[in-house]
């Protein structure tokens, strides 16, 4: 049920969720996140990003979360899609949709979602700053976000 | 033979974004292949020292320091993921 891409193009919000609920009149809602990178991060100035992934294993896992997604709530369509490569701010890194009869189970799967792909999917981020580019480091609060759903 | 893979900052590190190794003899695990490339000394056993915090998949799916390796897997060694 889940589409999931891995891209470097952008997307079109506004049609991948239209796409959830065409056809469907059983959506009663529609739940989504959309992740931009910002122009300045830990103090820094941030002018661009490349992201990196692993392909084959960045696909697998973004299919093994929404399964686990499906599994737990009850959810009429999904939609993940994130690009790789060089960003600049502004720029959409991640979609995030989710369609379901009521907005309790939309809500909490597109959160789900988000706090498991940042912590299990294979995406790293590097950052140009005025000072060079750097490696982002890994967040605790963004482990902590994803244990507080077992 | 194991493919064996390096992401991001660990690939910058050890200059290498993919090899292929042969498993010596009893080598069944990530924590005894970790093991045999701490022996190739330096870079290597900083960049995979204990308390560094690496991330291993076997096969594309997240794994640990015990888990099974056998001769055609592929190993990906990476930092933690910052994507979203």
């Amino acid at each position: 049920m889940a589409r999931v891409r891995v891209q470097q193009e952008d997307f079109d919000v506004g049609r991948e969720l239209d796409a959830l609920a065409r056809g469907n009149n059983d959506v009663g809602g529609l739940a989504s996140f959309v992740g931009l990178v910002r122009d300045a991060n830990d103090g820094s100035n941030v002018s661009g990003m490349t992201l990196e992934h692993y392909p084959g294993m960045t696909e697998r896992a973004l299919e093994d979360i929404c399964a686990q997604a499906d599994a737990r709530w009850k959810l009429l369509g999904l939609v993940v899609i994130h690009r790789f490569g060089s960003l600049v701010p502004g720029d959409r890194i991640v979609l995030v949709g989710v369609a379901s009869a009521h907005r309790a189970d939309a809500f909490e799967a597109c959160e789900f979602i988000m706090d498991f792909l940042k912590t299990r999917a294979p995406f790293w981020k590097r950052e140009d700053t005025a000072t060079g580019s750097r490696w982002v480091e890994a967040k605790a609060s963004d482990d902590e976000a994803a244990g507080r759903w077992k | 033979m194991v493919t064996l893979l390096y992401f991001a900052s660990l690939r910058e590190t050890l200059g290498l974004s993919t090899e292929k190794v042969e498993l010596p003899m009893g080598t069944s695990s990530v924590s005894m292949l970790v093991a045999v490339l701490h022996a190739r000394g330096g870079k290597w056993t900083q960049a995979l020292a204990e308390g560094r915090p690496w991330r291993v998949a076997v096969n594309q799916q997240m794994a640990d320091a015990s888990t099974p390796v056998k001769a055609g897997d592929e190993v990906a060694f990476f930092p933690p993921v910052t994507g979203g």
